[in-house]
């Protein structure tokens, strides 16, 4: 029974190699099941896509539908003028909105990527070996995601302070770095990459640091992108305004917070709707990045020897 | 007896050695160890000591040891609302969310590829956006008869007069607890959407062979166990999440709620914390709700452990 079990893995194995379209034979699926489930999804899906509909069709409105109540979702005269409100406000701000831009884009790009490398690094050994330490390093992880930020606030602030990293935005990318929430998302998945894969790679000579980056990275690819939604979201929305105070040295968070809570000058009574069309724009940018990384993501698990 | 004994020198040695074979190792957790050292750990202990103090941001911290955890469950009846309604609220959110997550995430895998993608983008978009998803609730659940729910409750027939969703101290709870579960598929979720994809396919065939006859019998023989990592980060996120709702009811019901029918453990800690800035009080509450998240942590691993068995 064995040996025709592994026959027909090999069988399996081989065809998969051969075959642009995977083999797959699951039990059975009955139709109605199929019906069901679908209908229960479609159900679901309208349910938890309704609010962000709701928010998009709000920044679509016209002002004299913006304040019809009870509101509408259908958007009689659907128009972009909000948006544009929007970006003539922002072009007629002190500091340059590219300027903003460019602090976001700065604090989101390195913050994102050494979270990734500085994290993953930490990640692969704490997932696959153990050491002395280890175990109680792997503890520490996980409580500390339970502690409440708020009381860790003030000694942060020290901390930093002490550092003299207030007033750059340093003070917001190195604590960042230290983000706890993705390195525990990736090690978690790195603790499913089979030993074998690994001890080949041993084998041939390959050191840790190697393994870390020819292997163990691209087969946990899926969870490295979600880590990095996270973080992105996390930097992206971080207004940071506790550190910094330098106005051009803010980023494009804090200016459309202003922004929306009517804070900046010159915006008056349209500032419903300019803040309808900024609430889209800061949830459009992770969400763009989320589509485009889970599009290079497809099934890489399923085709980078990650399974046995 | 004796072999443990000589044991303890010999432990030592070995110790030594495993430190010694491991220095590469250490080397590559040292940079992200050292920041969290700095930025975490640190912080934690200070707040940890903080508790047992009078500290008010402004005044030196005095040392008054347990004073503050007697106030809190002696003298402050806030506090034990506090617990309470947190407990309704995480028993009813953490596990539907949880069950939620899971669900749908597996079900999104039945699905053609491409259609499993949008939807869960679709799922977690109220996570994503964040914030801006709360104004949205609030328009929803206005008050008056001009709130979207109400209009449409009213026009059905279902109710004669609005409800006041976000004021009266007996539905405010409910209205929490619906927008906490809006939210609830964030990243429990997408580690779940991760971890299923990641179930090897010849475990399904093993199955089938084995004589697995539905989709059921194979999520819980085949999925469940594969992806126990994932299960546990879940649990761990639908944990932290769940106890510490605090800013939907803040931003829905405003603070303090009414009557304080929404209070929860986190409205308490950011009055004292943020608001009061009586640190050491503030520190005491955080250090309970920690406490709190350990132990809800130990059992949901034990139960986490009979998965596929």
């Amino acid at each position: 029974m064995e040996t025709l079990k592994r026959l027909y893995y090999q069988h399996i194995a081989k065809k998969k190699a051969n075959d642009f379209t995977p083999f797959v034979k699951k039990s059975q699926r009955s139709f109605w099941g199929n019906v069901i489930l679908g209908l229960f999804l479609l159900l679901m899906g309208v349910m938890f896509f309704f609010p962000v509909v709701f928010m998009v069709s709000n920044s679509i409105k016209p002002m004299n539908e913006m304040f019809i109540f009870p509101p509408r979702i259908i958007v009689s005269n659907p128009t972009l003028d909000n948006y544009r409100d929007f970006i003539n406000v922002l072009a007629n701000t002190v500091v340059p909105v590219t300027k903003s831009l460019f602090n976001s884009a700065f604090v989101v790009v390195v913050g994102s990527v050494g979270h990734i490398v500085i994290a993953s690094l930490c990640a692969y050994p704490l997932a696959k070996y153990r050491f002395p330490g280890s175990a109680f390093f792997n503890q520490l992880i996980v409580y500390s995601l339970m502690f409440n930020a708020t009381v860790t606030m003030i000694p942060n602030f020290l901390t930093i302070a002490g550092l003299g990293m207030l007033d750059t935005q340093w003070a917001i990318i190195i604590p960042g770095f230290a983000s706890t929430l993705g390195l525990y998302l990736m090690k978690n998945f790195m603790e499913q990459i089979p030993d074998s894969l690994m001890e080949a790679a041993q084998i041939d000579g390959a050191g840790y640091v190697r393994i870390h980056f020819t292997i163990v990275m691209p087969v946990t690819k899926p969870a490295l992108v979600t880590a990095f939604i996270l973080v992105f979201q996390s930097f992206w929305t971080n207004t940071g305004d506790k550190f910094i105070y330098t106005e051009a040295k803010k980023g494009f968070a804090y200016v459309v917070g202003q922004l929306a809570s009517g804070r900046i000058s010159g915006v008056g009574s349209s500032y419903a709707g300019i803040s309808a069309a900024s609430a889209v724009i800061m949830f459009l940018v992770p969400l763009l990045v989320f589509l485009f990384m889970q599009n290079n993501v497809v099934s890489t698990m399923a085709t980078s020897g990650m399974k046995e | 007896m004796a072999a443990a004994k000589i044991s303890m020198k010999r432990r030592v040695q070995l110790t030594l050695r495993d430190v010694k074979r491991s220095i590469p190792l250490y080397v590559m957790i040292a940079p992200f160890m050292l920041l969290f050292a700095v930025f975490v750990v640190y912080p934690v202990l200070k707040a940890v000591w903080f508790s047992f103090t009078d500290y008010n941001v402004l005044e030196a911290a005095n040392f008054i040891f347990l004073e503050n955890y007697r106030k809190l469950f002696l003298d402050d009846s806030t506090f034990i609302t506090a617990i309470k309604n947190t407990f309704i609220i995480a028993v009813i959110v953490g596990p539907g969310g949880y069950i939620m997550s899971f669900l749908l995430a597996w079900m999104i895998n039945e699905l053609p590829h491409k259609v499993g993608s949008v939807l869960t983008v679709i799922f977690y978009a109220p996570s994503m956006a964040g914030s801006a998803i709360i104004s949205i609730f609030t328009m929803i659940f206005s008050n008056d008869s001009n709130g979207f729910l109400n209009a449409f409750l009213m026009n059905m027939g279902i109710i004669k007069e609005p409800v006041l969703w976000l004021s009266d101290a007996d539905v405010v709870m409910v209205v929490v607890i619906l927008a906490s579960l809006w939210t609830s598929l964030g990243v429990g979720f997408l580690s779940f959407v991760a971890g299923i994809k990641g179930v090897d396919e010849a475990q399904y065939e093993a199955g089938a062979i084995d004589g697995i006859r539905n989709r059921w019998q194979e999520l819980w023989y085949v999925t469940l166990p594969n992806m126990k990592p994932q299960l546990l980060f879940g649990a761990v996120m639908t944990i932290t999440g769940s106890l510490s709702v605090g800013s939907i009811g803040d931003s829905l019901v405003g603070f303090p709620s009414p009557n304080y029918a929404t209070h929860t453990i986190v409205n308490h800690l950011n009055d004292y914390g943020s608001i009061r800035m009586e640190m050491g009080y503030a520190s005491a509450i955080a250090v309970i709700l920690f406490l709190i998240m350990i132990v809800c942590n130990m059992l949901i691993q034990k139960l986490l452990r009979k998965v596929g068995t």
